[in-house]
């Protein structure tokens, strides 16, 4: 599947930019997610809890960033497996312009699953994935507006 | 005594409905294990590695197991039963088929390893801590897709992913035909992929004693002998006299438990290396991306007519799709079991058929009710009302033009059967009859009038069942026989115990068998036992499967009888001092032909077994009498089929109005376990008509429909009441003249279904809807405008 999105956010773009690259950061903001842990640059190890109708698991996987593009964009991709639940990977393209004081910040992802995610939640893949994607940057955007740049409650 | 004809209530129904069955997984051995098998979640991938320290160290677990464990010990691979030849004369590819995956998976849903713990919980909780270190490579789902150049190769070894390309009749023959023919009616269509779907999951138990050196398998199966010869002889290299399967109650087949599958070795084995009884249970969606699939043919045809609208030539393209591995038998079924149907009920002179059969990376297809004959008898029933429609003829009148005349049997197709008997035209009549064929224009305008669009649609079929003549098949490639045993045991004191290798999961043998036997040898039904279903009781059975038990069976179950008779009738005339070619047998008694004397069957039982005063110098004592039968031909049931439906152009959702059946099943033993067998078979049909599809993702070979979520089963208020009824040649070649009933409603059914939708179409231009026919499929066929939006 794929979806694309754009939303303004109140900070200047290097602001963002280093947010969008902080493990703390993203590890507030992906829905579900319990670890993220740096191991260079531009990869991560993560820990996320996904639900996808009736099924409930626990993915590890690596996030890589690629096609960095400091202080303008970056493609960050994912691949998780989720034990007996199947897998899950995906990637978002994602660029940023100075719209003034604030930044716009638009995305385009793609998503793929395989496994029992794909065979008894194939038609709830896409509304989940849209809800993870719009659950992210709502609270990307939270930490982004909040006073202490943490994270509201969710 | 006449029990043949009676609708004698399903003795087994009692313990069925009140929760009494033992089907596999009721049985519970002592000190039992649990097993879990880890199965692939991709399409295509090389096993790099299988970590699973982790697993064997969690609770309860005794022992994992992956491919290479099985490779250590040994155990082979799943065989395939049947040997077919491409065009020019090379055998088919037949890969390996390892029950645990061997460096490679193949399918989602290819067992990598097996986890074997105490309780099921702690099974599959240690199969999450296994880590499979896969390198995932292109796949291809579908037949046709993998056909083309470039396209990803299931086996390196198998070029263009071609099991074999074989053909079937005189090309040229029917080349030339076409090229004289008046018209030629064209049509590509496919034959959806569907899932078997049997109530009960498939389930396994493996145990070993050690006293005895035994090993046993209790499993769903629809053929117990069968899965000991393949598992014995093919994988565990175990000799059958140490080797037994039990199949007990089993919920429903289909054909999906035909087949010799790798839970089954699995167990048995882990079973002997661990001493302890091992048991697997499917979860339903193990059984949608691990028992075989059915159908998936993509096909072009072709039908030529005279200026006469005689039929004049058929020519036929097939893509089968095999899956990945070629499961039991699934090489004879887009071939033998097609290909051989497709002179239908008509008088085509001449045919040509060509199937390939492709490897792609999908769970493997088999025999699925019908298995070949619903895929001929859709494409045919379809060409013939085409071809009606493009000359403007009544489909009921372009079939009869065209249908083998009744006087014409025994009629020899050109497709190499030969039909003993049939008389089409009295179940067309029947079938138009009770359907108000004739006042259906009114009933077309009447729904015109409130806004739907109402169709009428006829299909004709003809099937082999009674499978089959061993020396026939054998030069066909069967690489079995396909013959039928059966024990009649007369016990002392008269009642009967019956041994048959035809085994029942739903079809009422143990009803319909025991009638022949009260019919036979004259014993209340009361004192009548059917055993099926033991390798260790009943003497060797080839199973139950296209339509067989009682052509083949029963059969049997006669020819056994007839000793039983035999030997009556020397004892008789022993005992009543009288020549035995004057000795009749009628109704249970022994007589002397023209007296009063006589002697019941229980008096020469009991001296059979009590021979104080018998004939020891010409018999032996006992009266048990075992027959094997192997059948003369196929038997040949047919039918007519008719479904009108009304279909609501502003949501595309269908009503089944009405559907009509009249069958010819030879005699009938039991009417209301036919009309059960037609009713199931049925909604089997129709349910692959409108509702069934088995989906994969053609980019990644995912398997999108493996819950009853999305895989949408034909449920009671999808369906409207049946009116059947019979119409009964005989077949000529077994005693009873029976012929078998229990796939024809799965054959006739698509057919009838989607020439209905047509005609309900037919204003819209519409010469095909593909099945299922969804009501998305019919609002777009209604709105075409619309159709760019898909």
């Amino acid at each position: 599947m794929e979806m694309h999105g754009e939303l303004r956010i109140p900070a200047p773009r290097a602001e963002v930019w280093a947010k969008l690259n902080d493990p703390e950061t993203l590890k507030t903001c992906i829905p579900g997610c319990e670890t993220v842990d740096k191991i260079s640059e531009t990869e991560f190890t993560a820990k996320v809890v996904a639900r996808v109708g009736p099924v409930k698991a626990t993915f590890a996987g690596k996030v890589t960033l690629t096609d960095l593009d400091p202080p303008s964009s970056y493609t960050i991709s994912g691949e998780g497996t989720g034990g007996v639940a199947g897998f899950a990977k995906g990637s978002a393209k994602v660029s940023l312009d100075d719209a003034g004081a604030e930044t716009v910040l638009r995305y385009g992802v793609q998503a793929q699953v395989g496994g029992k995610l794909a065979q008894i939640g194939s038609r709830l893949i896409d509304a989940t994935s849209r809800k993870m994607a719009d659950d992210f940057f709502n609270r990307f955007m939270g930490v982004m507006t909040s006073s202490d740049g943490a994270a509201p409650a969710s | 005594m006449t029990e043949i004809g009676t609708p004698v209530r399903r003795r087994e129904d009692y313990r069925f409905l009140t929760g009494q069955g033992t089907y596999t997984d009721d049985i519970n051995r002592p000190r039992q294990l649990y097993a879990y098998i880890l199965r692939s979640p991709h399409a295509n991938a090389a096993l790099r590695g299988v970590d699973f320290a982790a697993a064997a160290k969690a609770p309860g677990v005794v022992a994992v197991y992956t491919g290479k464990d099985i490779e250590a010990d040994g155990v082979g691979g799943l065989p395939c039963g049947w040997l077919v030849h491409s065009k020019d004369g090379s055998p088919m590819y037949e890969p390996p088929h390892p029950v645990l995956a061997q460096g490679r998976v193949r399918h989602v849903g290819d067992p990598v390893a097996v986890v074997i713990a105490d309780s099921l919980a702690q099974a599959r909780d240690a199969a999450e801590l296994i880590q499979v270190d896969y390198a995932v490579e292109p796949a291809i789902a579908n037949a046709a897709g993998a056909l083309r150049a470039g396209a990803p190769q299931v086996w390196p070894e198998v070029p263009g992913n071609i099991c074999y390309d074989w053909h079937l009749g005189d090309p040229a023959a029917v080349e030339q035909a076409l090229a004289k023919a008046a018209r030629v009616v064209k049509l590509d269509l496919t034959n959806n992929r569907l899932v078997p779907n049997a109530m009960e999951p498939r389930a396994a138990i493996g145990d070993f004693d050690r006293a005895t050196g035994e090993h046993t398998l209790y499993t769903t199966s629809q053929n117990p002998h069968v899965i000991r010869l393949l598992m014995g002889a093919f994988v565990l290299h175990l000799p059958e006299a140490k080797l037994r399967v039990v199949a007990p109650d089993v919920g429903g087949g289909f054909g999906s438990k035909i087949y010799h599958y790798a839970e089954e070795a699995i167990v048995t084995w882990a079973a002997a290396k661990l001493k302890r009884p091992v048991k697997w249970t499917a979860e339903r969606v193990e059984s949608f991306m691990s028992d075989a699939h059915g159908r998936d043919h993509a096909t072009h045809v072709e039908l030529g007519l005279d200026v006469d609208n005689k039929f004049v030539a058929l020519k036929v393209s097939t893509i089968a799709n095999m899956g990945a591995y070629l499961s039991t038998f699934a090489t004879c079924i887009p071939t033998y079991l097609y290909a051989t149907l497709l002179a239908g009920t008509y008088t085509t002179p001449v045919i040509y058929a060509e199937t390939k059969a492709v490897f792609t990376h999908t769970v493997p297809v088999d025999a699925y009710r019908g298995a070949g004959r619903p895929e001929a008898t859709f494409l045919l029933e379809r060409i013939v009302d085409l071809a009606a429609d493009e000359l403007g003829l009544d489909p009921a009148e372009l079939r009869r033009k065209n249908f083998i005349p009744t006087d014409a049997f025994p009629y020899q197709t050109p497709v190499a059967l030969q039909y003993d008997s049939g008389d089409y035209f009295s179940t067309l009549e029947l079938a138009t009859k009770a359907a108000d064929y004739a006042g259906f224009e009114a009933r077309r305008a009447d729904a015109a009038r409130s806004g739907k669009l109402r169709g009428i649609g006829i299909a004709t079929y003809i099937e082999a069942c009674g499978i089959a003549p061993s020396a026939v098949v054998g030069s066909l490639g069967a690489r079995a026989g396909l013959f039928e045993a059966a024990t009649v045991r007369v016990h002392p004191t008269g009642s009967v115990t019956v041994l048959t290798g035809s085994h029942s999961h739903g079809q009422g043998h143990e009803t319909t068998f025991a009638q022949l036997v009260a019919d036979g040898l004259g014993v209340p039904i009361e004192q009548i036992d059917i055993v099926h279903g033991d390798s260790a009781k009943i003497p060797y059975g080839m199973g139950t499967y296209g339509s067989r038990s009682l052509a083949v069976g029963g059969t049997a179950i006669i020819k056994a009888m007839d000793k039983i008779v035999a030997k009556g009738k020397k004892i008789a005339a022993h005992l009543l001092e009288a020549a035995e070619a004057d000795i009749e047998f009628k109704d249970g008694q022994f007589s002397v032909a023209g007296t009063d004397r006589s002697k019941t069957l229980g008096e020469i039982a009991l001296t059979a077994y009590v021979p104080h005063n018998f004939p020891h110098d010409e018999l032996e004592p006992g009266l048990d009498e075992t027959a094997f039968y192997d059948p003369k031909n196929f038997t040949f049931p047919s039918g007519a089929y008719v479904a009108e439906v009304e279909i609501d152009p502003d949501t595309g959702t269908l009503e089944i109005v009405k559907f009509t059946a009249s069958d010819d099943f030879g005699r009938i033993v039991n009417p209301m376990i036919v009309a059960g067998q037609v009713h199931g078979g049925l909604a089997q049909g129709i349910g692959q008509a409108l509702l069934e599809n088995c989906v994969y993702d053609h980019s990644t070979g995912q398997l999108l429909t493996a819950s009853y979520n999305d895989y949408a089963m034909p449920r009671a208020d999808d369906l409207p009441s049946f009116a059947l009824s019979t119409h009964a040649t005989l077949c000529t070649h077994n005693p009873l003249g029976v012929k078998g009933c229990g796939e024809a409603g799965a054959i006739g059914a698509p057919a009838a279904i989607s020439n209905a939708i047509v005609d309900a179409l037919k204003d819209y231009g519409v010469r095909h809807i593909e099945m299922p026919a969804t009501p998305e499929k019919l609002w777009r066929a209604v709105h075409p405008q619309n159709m760019a939006a898909e």
